[in-house]
C-alpha cells in the first residue's frame, strides 16, 4: 500500500530540526509527527498544530480543587464537628476563613497540577503498559526523527529532507512498524 | 535612539505639579482652618451629618494616639478641649501630612524597587534584560531626590506622623508619658532616625551614581571592566539593601504604629516596591516603544515583565496573608489591634487593595497571551500601581488620622505633586543617555530574547 509509507528524517540537533521543519512546512508537505528526547520550545507554532487547551483543563481542576477544600473544611471544622478555632468559636466558615486559606491553596495547587499531569498522559495517549511508539529507540536519547508521509514523492522529499541537514532517512512501511 | 523629554509631557508634568502644589495647599489650609476654637462646632456638624458613630469607638483602637492612659480621659488641663475633640484636632491636623507622605513614600518606592531590580538582574548576569537597562536607570535617577523628600517630610511632619517624637514621651510622669515608646528610645529617636535615613540613602544612591557611571563607560569601552565592576557593585548593594530597606520599612513606615511590629514587615514592604517598580518599567517602556523608540525591545520582554508584575503581585499577597493570618490567629491584643483598626475603618481601603493587587492581576495576567498585548499590560499596571499606593495608604493613614480618611484634595494633590516630580526627573534623565547600553556583553542575547 503506497499511502502507508512513511519517511523517517533523523536530526541530532534541535534547532537544525526547527529550521527543517519550517522548510518542509515551506513545500507544503505534511508532517505526520516529531519525536524528540525533551520538549522543543516553538516547534508545536512552527508545526502549525492547534494552541493546547492543557491550560483551561488546569485552570478548571484548579477550581475542582478549590471547591473540594471549601466544601471538606466547611463539612470537618463548621459542621460535623464544630471546632473553636483560634479562640473564636463563631462556627462560621466565612469568619474562619483565614485559618483555612491554606488548606484552599494547597487543594487548588494539587488537583491542578496533579489532574493536569494526568490529562497530559491521557491525551498523549500513553497509559500503564503501553507499547512505546516512537519509532526509533534513539529519540528517547539524543536524536530528533521527522515522520512525512509519502504519497509517490520519494525522491522529492529525500533531497529536500537531506538539504535540511537530516544525518538519516529511512523509508518505512507504517504497517509493518505499528504495534 | 536618542531619547528627549517632549515638551508636551514636560508642560503636562509641571501642569501636574502646580496642581498638586494647589490641592496640598489647599488641604493644609482646610484643615488647619480648623483649630481649639471652633473644633467643637465643626464636630456638631459633622455629627449632624453621620450620627454619632465616632464619638462612641473612637477611643477603643487609636494606638496612634498615645495620650489616652488613665488620668488623661476627662478635660485636658490646658485647652480646655474634651479628649474626644483633642484626638479629632490632632487627626484632622496630621491628615495633610499623612497624604503628602504617602504621595511622596510612594513614588520614591517605585524608584527603589526598580534599583533593586537593576541590581539583580547585574548580579544574576541576566540574559534577557540589558534591553531595558537604560528605562531602569531612568527611572533610578529619583532614588535620591525622592529619597530626599520624604526625609524632608519626616522633618516636617514630625510628631504628626511619629508620635513616638512628642515631646515627653521618654519622660516618666509626663502627661505624654508611654512606657513602651520609652523602652524602644534607644532605636526611636530623632536624631537616630535621620543618621539611619542619610546611611540608607546615601548607601542606595552611591550605588545607582557608580552603576550608572560604569553602565555608560560600557558603552566606549574596549573589554568588559565595567561590566564586571557593575556585577561586583550590584552583589554588594544587594546585601546592603536588603537589610537598610527593611530597617528603612521599620523607620519610615512602621514606626507610625510604634507599639506594634511584625518581623516580616521589610520583606512585606519590599514586595510592594518590587511589584510597582517592575509595573512601571514596563509602563516607560510601553510608552517609549510607543514613541517608535526601543526598536530592539520585544514582545517577549514585555511578556517577561508582564510575568513578573503576576508573580511579584502573588509574592504581595503571600506576605500580606502570611502576617494577616498569624496575627488574626493568635489574636493578641497589642497586635491584633492593627487589623481591628483598618477593618473597622478602611474596609474599603483594605479589602479593596487586596482585590487590585491580587485578584486583578491574577485574573487579568494569567494567561499568557494577554502578557504580550501592551495596552493590556498598561491597564493592569494602572490597577497594579493604584492597588499600591493604597496599601501605602493603609500602612501609613489608620496610625496618623484613623476614621478620618478620605482620598480628596491632600491626598490626589500629593500623587499629582510627587507624580508629576517623578515624571520630570524620570523623563529628563531618560534623555541624557542613549537609551541602548550597546556594549553590554548580554546586549546580543537580549536583543534576541524569544520566548
Amino acid at each position: 500500500m503506497e499511502a502507508s509509507k512513511v519517511i523517517h528524517a533523523i536530526y541530532t540537533d534541535d534547532d537544525v530540526l526547527m529550521s527543517a521543519v519550517k522548510a518542509v512546512k515551506a513545500k507544503k508537505h505534511h508532517i505526520e509527527e516529531i519525536y524528540t528526547p525533551f520538549p522543543v520550545h516553538g516547534l508545536d507554532k512552527v508545526m502549525g498544530l492547534a494552541p493546547t487547551r492543557l491550560a483551561i483543563t488546569a485552570f478548571l481542576y484548579g477550581c475542582v480543587g478549590l471547591t473540594v477544600a471549601i466544601t471538606m473544611m466547611n463539612f470537618i471544622m463548621i459542621e460535623d464537628w464544630p471546632q473553636d478555632i483560634g479562640g473564636k468559636p463563631s462556627f462560621s466558615y466565612l469568619e474562619n476563613m483565614p485559618a483555612f486559606v491554606p488548606i484552599m491553596f494547597e487543594l487548588t495547587v494539587f488537583f491542578a497540577a496533579h489532574l493536569m499531569v494526568i490529562t497530559f498522559y491521557l491525551r498523549s495517549r500513553m497509559w500503564p503498559f503501553k507499547k512505546a511508539e516512537n519509532p526509533d529507540p534513539r529519540t528517547t536519547d539524543d536524536h530528533f526523527l521527522m515522520e512525512i508521509a509519502v504519497h509517490n514523492n520519494e525522491s522529492e522529499l529525500t533531497s529536500l529532507l537531506q538539504e535540511t541537514g537530516a544525518v538519516e532517512i529511512n523509508i518505512v512501511d507504517k504497517d509493518e512498524d505499528a504495534h | 535612539m536618542e531619547y528627549k523629554i517632549s515638551n508636551r509631557l514636560r508642560i503636562g508634568a509641571i501642569i501636574m505639579v502646580v496642581l498638586g502644589l494647589l490641592g496640598v495647599g489647599l488641604g493644609f489650609m482646610d484643615s488647619f482652618s480648623v483649630n481649639e476654637d471652633n473644633i467643637s462646632e465643626v464636630l456638631a456638624a459633622e455629627h449632624h451629618g453621620h450620627g454619632d458613630a465616632h464619638a462612641t469607638n473612637s477611643h477603643d483602637n487609636n494606638h496612634g494616639e498615645l495620650t489616652h492612659e488613665e488620668d488623661h480621659h476627662g478635660e485636658s488641663a490646658k485647652s480646655g478641649l474634651t479628649h474626644h475633640e483633642e484626638h479629632a484636632l490632632h487627626q484632622i491636623h496630621n491628615r495633610p501630612y499623612a497624604a503628602l507622605y504617602v504621595g511622596a513614600f510612594f513614588f520614591f518606592m517605585i524608584a527603589l524597587g526598580v534599583l533593586a531590580f537593576y541590581a539583580i538582574q547585574y548580579a544574576a548576569q541576566a540574559g534577557w534584560s540589558p534591553v531595558l537597562f537604560r528605562v531602569m536607570e531612568g527611572i533610578t535617577s529619583y532614588v535620591l531626590p525622592g529619597g530626599l523628600i520624604v526625609l524632608a517630610i519626616a522633618f516636617a511632619a514630625d510628631s504628626h506622623l511619629f508620635v513616638w517624637l512628642k515631646d515627653g514621651v521618654t519622660e516618666v510622669g509626663h502627661e505624654n508619658y508611654d512606657k513602651l515608646v520609652a523602652g524602644k528610645s534607644g532605636w526611636l529617636n530623632k536624631t537616630g532616625f535621620f543618621i539611619r535615613g542619610i546611611i540608607f540613602l546615601g548607601g542606595w544612591v552611591l550605588y545607582r551614581q557608580f552603576s550608572r557611571k560604569f553602565s555608560i563607560a560600557q558603552d566606549n569601552a574596549e573589554d568588559n571592566r565595567y561590566f564586571k565592576k557593575n556585577f561586583r557593585i550590584s552583589a554588594a548593594f544587594l546585601v546592603f539593601y536588603i537589610y537598610t530597606e527593611s530597617m528603612m520599612s521599620w523607620d519610615w513606615i512602621m514606626s507610625v504604629d510604634p507599639h506594634w511590629f511584625s518581623t516580616l514587615f521589610g520583606w512585606y514592604v519590599f514586595a510592594s516596591m518590587f511589584v510597582s517598580g517592575i509595573t512601571v518599567i514596563a509602563m516607560v517602556t510601553i510608552y517609549l516603544k510607543s514613541k517608535g523608540l526601543l526598536e530592539f525591545v520585544n514582545d517577549s520582554h514585555i511578556h517577561d515583565l508582564a510575568k513578573f508584575m503576576f508573580g511579584i503581585s502573588v509574592f504581595w499577597t503571600y506576605l500580606w496573608f502570611s502576617q494577616f493570618m498569624l496575627i488574626w490567629y493568635s489574636n493578641i491584643p497589642e497586635e491584633v489591634t492593627y487589623f481591628v483598626t483598618r477593618i473597622e475603618h478602611y474596609k474599603l481601603p483594605f479589602f479593596g487593595m487586596l482585590a487590585m493587587n491580587f485578584i486583578f492581576p491574577l485574573l487579568l495576567l494569567m494567561n499568557s497571551d494577554y502578557k504580550r498585548i501592551n495596552w493590556f499590560v498598561v491597564m493592569a499596571g494602572i490597577v497594579i500601581l493604584c492597588g499600591h499606593y493604597l496599601d501605602v495608604f493603609n500602612m501609613i493613614m489608620p496610625a496618623t488620622v484613623v476614621e478620618r480618611w478620605f482620598i480628596g484634595l491632600p491626598e490626589i494633590g500629593s500623587i499629582l505633586l510627587f507624580g508629576g516630580i517623578f515624571l520630570l526627573v524620570v523623563f529628563t534623565a531618560l534623555g541624557k543617555a542613549p537609551l541602548l547600553a550597546k556594549r553590554n556583553p548580554f546586549m546580543k542575547e537580549s536583543e534576541h530574547f524569544h520566548y
